[in-house]
């Protein structure tokens, strides 16, 4: 009865999508408010009646209901209750249940925070919205219903994928759907601005908070998945340059992008047809991702099984909207007014070509994912492109997008003057070239990795320069730094502190030049050199799990003859799957870390085993962490708080 | 500057930017493709060795010849067999009977040489033409979908 209730439940969200599209819709068109306002609750309610759906099929995990074919699948009455909860999102159907369950959140959260916005817009915005959930509830009920039955239960269900048992997993996915999913709000407020032919500064000033939301989500919904990535999979990489992993990489440089030409476009007017084209583009590439993920037309390291009817379903959806924003797109652009004037040497010329170097990496990602898909098409041929390509195309535009960084920051509106705005990075510049220097000298060669490890530097201290000189300005005294402090807007903070943490991922990534990697069959006992440290193993035992025996090998690390720590990398098998997986064994030592792994022990006592030594590589995902912290910050500032652009319904039209 | 003048330094720049980068990107294309063969098409190609290549199939069983960590297989689309020599430690899904992807390079005397193995996170897993090679011969025992 309960599952009927959720299969209902999702039946009753289609026909209020539905409603949501149409009505405002109607309403907006005809000029009629009470029509317009059936947009509100009509988003709330859709997306109680998901949450309601998503909220039995994880009943249904919970109490290990083997009469679902979804349970069955992917779960198993012993395994742990986490993952029962997680396991709903780690498969196909349970999967797109969230994505519409994120969808319809978005929805609700426009809908609660959109009090002041013109009723046009809201009303538009959330029609388009309501489109986009009818159209995936459709494809889940016709295609991918996680709530089909089988006439005979059986007593037990085949376990979820192992890999997929892991609190990484537990975390990750509901964050990158929140992010590459959080861009529809972006896109929907984009069309119904082309469809009511308004784009305005105010425009930018409802639409950056929901870019900021959703780029915040999907910057840690990245960093997370790339640290699970990076210690289950037990091959000692964070990026694999994967096609699924390019689907959240993808809507992250447009997304970037936008956030940056929003802001121009907010405060400068200028933009605006570009900064409409981002906000279409982001969630298209969301899109795009999920059409790669779901159809199985890749056969990546990720995908699930899935099969062509969900494909072609996907790929009319993604044809339908995308095509039909852009067509809109095109029909508008040419009428939108342009925007406001702006010296090239300005903030607004930096922002301009940071766009274009963020639009080039992601052009760069986009081909590199579909090229040997058109190329297998087209030909037969099958290809790969694998992180050689990426990195012949990626480097070269890396190094200029993070030079221009902090240059950008110091820049004022309008008309900028670059020699003084370099004079205030002299400190950036020349603690750059030392950390460069030092880490050439400690580390050594790759070149690669110390040029980038002192941009790497120069993009922290230029991160936070500004803060500084605004805060000690002429030698204040200690009580006006303090009210200095206060008095800087909480938006310059975020801006600071993003570049920062981008400084510190691109350390940490340059890092990975100065890692070291041994493959051994080792013995009890030996102990070999790993970088600065040195790794035995203490013991080889075997142990049982709650759904899997293990056997796991005691490593010692030491640093001369002190013992630092004992780590336990593992080697699971999952009964029920009959598979294996690697539990890696990772110490953390400074901002470095020794990574192990063993692999299969052989009758004469020895153990294939994987050690690493990756010095800064925590910074990668530290980095990131810094990066969403500074987009929370922005956030959080009053100016651009959700809902507090009650000022910019007073602003003129289209001032130029 | 004009308006257009403006505009026009900004098209050209903005063309500058993105001409490099098609540049850059055909030039990665052009040297950084491998491509992807079954045993089978393998044979077919006459590809020269020391290409590097990307070959899918399944771990013939009762082939894995282990030697510390010199490990040596055979790839099989069920019409032809690839001989393989790898050295290092095979992830944990690499079972015999098991869909595998190895990149490496075809030594001279047709044996492959990989700097990499990997296998899939799906039990289901298998690279998709070997899926169909296998479906057309009705060997195949995956789940009919």
């Amino acid at each position: 009865m309960i599952v009927e209730t959720g299969h209902y439940a999702l039946v009753l969200a289609l026909a209020l999508a539905l409603m949501q599209f149409a009505i405002p819709f109607a309403g907006a068109r005809l000029n009629d408010t009470a029509l317009m306002r059936v947009a509100r609750p009509a988003a709330i309610v859709q997306f109680l009646f998901v949450a309601l759906a998503y909220g039995v099929l994880t009943y249904a995990h919970v109490v290990s209901d083997f009469s679902l074919v979804n349970v069955i699948e992917n779960s198993h009455s012993l395994k742990p209750f986490i993952y029962k909860i997680s396991g709903v999102w780690g498969n196909h159907e349970g999967s797109m249940l969230l994505w519409v369950l994120v969808l319809s959140f978005c929805g609700a959260l426009v809908a609660l925070f959109s009090a002041t916005m013109p009723d046009k817009l809201r009303a538009d915005a959330l029609s388009v919205q309501g489109l986009l959930g009818a159209a995936f509830l459709l494809f889940i009920l016709l295609t991918s219903n996680p709530f089909a039955r089988v006439d005979q239960p059986p007593w037990e269900g085949r376990d979820l994928n192992p890999i997929l048992q892991d609190p990484g997993l537990a975390i990750h996915p509901p964050l990158l759907y929140l992010g590459y999913v959080g861009f529809s709000i972006v896109f929907s407020f984009a069309a119904a601005a082309l469809i009511g032919g308004r784009i305005d500064a105010a425009w930018a000033r409802f639409a950056r908070p929901w870019t900021l939301f959703a780029w915040v989500a999907l910057t840690l919904g990245i960093a997370m998945g790339s640290y699970w990535a990076y210690y289950t999979l037990g091959w000692g990489g964070f990026w694999f340059w994967d096609p699924v992993e390019n689907a959240s990489l993808m809507p992250w440089l447009a997304g970037t992008a936008l956030l940056h030409s929003a802001a121009v476009m907010e405060k400068r007017e200028a933009l605006k047809v570009w900064t409409i084209f981002l906000a279409i583009l982001a969630f298209s590439l969301s899109l795009l991702g999920t059409f790669l993920v779901r159809s199985g037309v890749l056969t990546s390291v990720h995908a699930f099984a899935s099969d062509p009817e969900r494909g072609v379903f996907i790929l009319g959806i993604l044809i339908f909207f995308i095509g039909g924003a852009l067509a809109l797109f095109a029909i508008r652009a040419g009428s939108l007014p342009t925007g406001g004037l702006f010296a090239p040497i300005s903030r607004e010329g930096a922002l301009v070509v940071n766009n274009l170097l963020l639009s080039a990496s992601c052009a760069t990602v986009v081909i590199g994912t579909l090229y040997p898909l058109a190329l297998e098409a087209l030909t037969g041929e099958k290809i790969s492109v694998g992180a050689p390509f990426f990195n012949t195309v990626l480097i070269p535009v890396a190094l200029p997008l993070a030079l221009l960084m902090p240059i950008g920051q110091m820049l004022p509106w309008k008309r900028g003057d670059l020699g003084a705005a370099l004079s205030r990075l002299r400190v950036a510049f020349v603690v750059g070239l030392v950390g460069a220097a030092a880490l050439g000298a400690l580390y050594g060669t790759p070149f690669l990795s110390i040029l980038f490890g002192g941009v790497a530097v120069y993009l922290v201290v230029g991160g936070v320069s500004d803060i500084v000189q605004r805060v000690t300005f002429r030698a204040a005294s200690a009580g006006s730094v303090f009210a200095r402090l206060r008095g800087v807007p909480l938006s310059a903070w975020g801006t600071s502190i993003s570049h920062a943490g981008m400084g510190l991922t691109l350390l940490g990534l340059a890092a990975t030049g100065w890692g070291v990697e041994n493959i051994l069959v080792m013995k009890p006992g030996d102990f070999y050199d790993v970088g600065p440290y040195r790794l035995g193993i203490e013991s080889v035992d075997a142990r049982q799990g709650p759904n899997y025996s293990e056997i796991y090998a005691v490593m010692a690390v030491r640093a001369g003859d002190r013992t630092l720590a004992t780590i336990e990398p593992a080697k699971r098998n999952y009964p029920a799957r009959r598979m294996q997986r690697s539990e890696a064994g990772i110490v953390t030592l400074g901002l470095g870390q020794v990574y192990a792994a063993i692999g299969e022990s052989h009758p004469d006592g020895t153990i294939d085993a994987r050690l690493y030594w990756k010095p800064f590589v925590t910074l990668i995902w530290f980095g990131a962490l810094v990066m969403a912290f500074g987009g929370a910050c922005s956030l959080a500032d009053r100016r651009l708080r959700i809902g507090v652009a009650r000022r910019a319904v007073a602003l003129p039209e289209a001032a130029e | 500057m004009t308006r257009k003048g403006k505009r026009l330094t900004l098209i050209i720049g903005a063309l500058a930017v993105l001409g490099l980068a098609a540049g850059l990107m055909l030039f990665a294309l052009r040297d950084n493709i491998v491509f992807f063969y079954t045993p089978s098409e393998l044979a077919q190609k006459q590809t020269a060795p020391g290409a590097r290549l990307r070959i899918g199939g399944l771990v013939k069983e009762g082939s894995v010849v282990k030697n510390g960590k010199d490990v040596s297989f055979v790839v099989t689309d069920r019409t032809k067999d690839l001989d393989i020599t790898y050295t290092g430690l095979l992830p944990d899904l690499f079972r015999e009977g098991q869909g595998v992807v190895v990149d490496g390079q075809l030594q001279a005397g047709g044996k492959f040489r990989a700097d990499s193995v990997l296998a899939k996170h799906d039990e289901r897993y298998m690279p998709k033409d070997v899926a169909d090679a296998l479906k057309k011969q009705g060997v195949w025992q995956g789940e009919q979908k």
